[in-house]
């Protein structure tokens, strides 16, 4: 049941990550980027909202009145950054969800990740009290609708011995110091939400917190422009409470919840809203993930050169004192953290075939595909080319299977990860002549199942980082393609390109 | 270098994302309350009697006690739970008994209730009975209210009167 969701939601997104790419190109496809981008709104809600906290009055009855001094009598500098403060919360809200959708839809919450997944539940509860508190400030008709349901709500919870919703029984009952309390906890909660965004990343490495340069501008390009077309207004003058609420234009981005309030009881909501969060919290074990074998190390032929250190996705591992070697370092791999990529395997010095021992071990290696089975697998798959022109493929799991491409000129092996491929392998099947070329393939880019397989691989040939492909590679016998899940067409269109390019070069 | 259709593209996917933000933030409207109807909300805090009567101690009780706790008049903390009724034109609309708040239940009970209703001349009987069950309903108003479209009527309990007011 759970996987079918995942599949079609994946289709869904795969489809549109395919219109992205034409338009935005792999790098600034903002599919890519949802959780950098949801910082990124993050940061201009800050920058917009201390600006507007410079002007607003912070009592109850001068409130209103200085959010429209900035609205109308200074348009154009406090109107639009009221605006865009607005408009760069309800972006939040929009890049927050599908960010969530996604990871879920590409099975990016379980085993190793959970703790991700989990410390971000919080963040959903923390980023809609920041945006419904904000609405509250403002003191108008919205602010008064808002005020009232949200105690009504919030009473349901035996929390208050007198009820929170006699605060805004009639003008009468309204006081300023409640309001400060407001203010307080509209700057105290989004404080809340960045120690919590802190969290939910810090078991990630290099975790990317900033969009590309391209979609930060166009973003804050268009949130400007909406900005200005449609600026943010006050609704139906300041609140009264002696008046009630009738017709609103809600903010669905925060308040797609709130007329549930008016059908169902408050109870019901909380049911549906704390269900929610729980199946979400434990939605990483859902079933239990079952776990792969972690990377091992083996101190013999590990030299403590850092590569795996540097290139571990998940902060797996971590280096110490060498048990063997006096003054050196040895790598450490934290089980629990090791989400079974072979990143580390593909970077270490040791993971080379042309090493001639007898028993092939590398500093770090998976023990589902060790690198003297890889080495081995690799020679086998090249006896099985026939043809003139033999490409070898080398794909990952979590992207276009590349068996299904195989025929008599083309053979395939797929890794867990692209990272976890040594560039010495690529040196090693053009120079040992049995391929004409290697064709390599993986996760988009950008979007890699274990966050940075294609990148290391794009880095390492590029000679930008250790280990690097040797020079004496002829480039041309090279092909790289970062393509989705279900790109079987493109992957056979691209392999074939790359047969015809070789044929024409002569290295057939 | 970027092409053209692909600056179109992104001009189209800025513009749609744009439109999107721009039009939820605001859009559509909701209607909460339809322009005939007006809104009363029953609302008080308001501690019942206590449970029992206060007592003198003797002499020998005050003695028995440590210097500090000699107290003569004990009152029981508890109080009585509160009972409401609000009826609008003969029709019941909300009934409850509302336990007192607190650890040693000595504090107020409290109650918040929205109600629609249409606009215009309502008969309204509220009562509230803080005493032992058997007392009944001690405290009563009935009233004849005009209810503008819109308006919000507050029927909150004065302490001052012991009875309810309406705001």
């Amino acid at each position: 049941m759970l996987t079918f969701f995942q599949h079609g939601i994946r289709r869904l997104f795969d489809l549109a990550d395919a219109g992205f790419n034409r338009v935005f190109g792999q790098t600034c496809n903002p599919l890519h980027q949802l959780g950098a981008l949801s910082f990124y709104f993050f940061w201009l809600i800050v920058v917009s909202g201390l600006y507007l906290y410079i002007f607003f009055e912070t009592s109850a009855t001068a409130a209103y009145e200085s959010v429209e001094y900035l609205t109308h009598e200074q348009w154009y500098l406090g109107g639009v950054m009221r605006s865009l403060h607005r408009y760069a919360s309800d972006a939040f809200v929009v890049t927050m969800t599908l960010h969530l959708i996604r990871e879920f839809a590409f099975n990016r919450y379980r085993g190793a990740r959970w703790f991700s997944w989990v410390t971000g539940v919080p963040l959903l509860w923390l980023a809609f009290a920041s945006g419904i508190g904000g609405y509250w400030l403002v003191w108008d008709k919205l602010a008064q609708y808002i005020a009232v349901t949200t105690a009504e709500w919030v009473d349901w919870l035996p929390i208050f011995t007198k009820p929170m919703a006699r605060n805004f029984l009639s003008q009468a009952y309204l006081s300023d110091r409640f309001f400060s309390l407001l203010i307080f906890l509209h700057i105290a909660i989004p404080l809340m939400l960045l120690l919590a965004m802190w969290i939910h990343i810090q078991r990630i490495t290099l975790a990317r917190t900033n969009p590309s340069r391209t979609l930060a501008i166009g973003t804050l390009c268009a949130l400007l422009a909406v900005s200005l077309v449609r600026p943010a207004l006050s609704q139906g003058g300041a609140a009264n409470l002696d008046i009630a609420v009738s017709v609103i234009n809600l903010d669905w981005f925060y308040l797609l919840t709130y007329p549930l309030l008016e059908v169902w009881s408050a109870g019901g909501l909380w049911l549906l809203l704390g269900g929610l969060t729980l199946v979400l919290t434990i939605l990483p074990w859902l079933p239990p993930a079952k776990k792969a074998p972690v990377a091992v190390v083996d101190p013999d032929n590990c030299n403590g050169c850092r590569r795996c250190f540097a290139d571990c996705p998940f902060e797996a591992i971590t280096m110490q004192a060498h048990s063997k070697r006096p003054g050196f370092e040895e790598a450490v791999v934290n089980q629990s953290l090791c989400a079974s990529c072979g990143i580390c395997a593909g970077s270490c010095p040791a993971s080379t075939p042309f090493r001639s021992i007898e028993d092939l071990v590398s500093g770090i290696d998976m023990p589902q595909l060790k690198i003297k089975e890889l080495r081995l697998k690799t020679k086998v798959a090249l006896e099985q080319l026939t043809d003139d022109v033999r490409i070898l493929v080398y794909g990952c799991d979590h992207a276009t299977d590349v068996k299904a491409v195989q025929n008599s000129g083309v053979a395939a092996l797929s890794l867990p990860c692209i990272g976890m491929l040594p560039p010495s392998f690529l040196d090693y099947v053009l120079q040992e002549g049995s391929a004409s070329g290697v064709f390599i393939t993986g996760c988009a880019g950008g979007d890699c199942y274990f966050r940075r397989g294609n990148t290391w691989t794009d880095q390492r040939i590029d000679g930008q980082r250790e280990p690097v492909l040797r020079a004496r590679v002829a480039r041309e016998q090279i092909r790289i393609l970062w393509t989705g899940l279900l790109q079987k067409k493109e992957l056979t269109k691209k392999i074939e390109d790359f047969r015809v390019s070789l044929k024409a070069v002569g290295h057939d | 270098m970027i092409k053209l259709g692909q600056f179109a593209g992104q001009l189209i996917a800025y513009t749609l994302f744009a439109v999107t933000i721009g039009y939820f933030s605001a859009s559509p409207a909701y209607v909460r309350l339809a322009p005939d109807q007006a809104v009363v909300k029953l609302s008080f805090s308001h501690a019942g009697q206590s449970v029992g009567d206060c007592y003198e101690r003797s002499d020998e009780e005050l003695a028995k006690l440590a210097p500090n706790m000699r107290e003569r008049v004990v009152c029981p903390r508890e109080r009585h739970a509160v009972s409401v009724e609000l009826s609008l034109d003969g029709k019941l609309m909300y009934r409850e008994t509302l336990q007192p708040s607190g650890m040693s239940r000595d504090s107020a009970s409290s109650a918040y209730r929205r109600f629609t209703v249409k606009a215009g001349r309502h008969f309204l009987k509220v009562q509230l009975g803080d005493r032992s069950p058997e007392e009944g309903y001690t405290s009563v108003l009935e009233q004849y209210v005009e209810l503008v479209p819109g308006q919000v009527l507050v029927i909150d309990f004065d302490e001052g009167i012991s009875n309810f007011i309406l705001k």
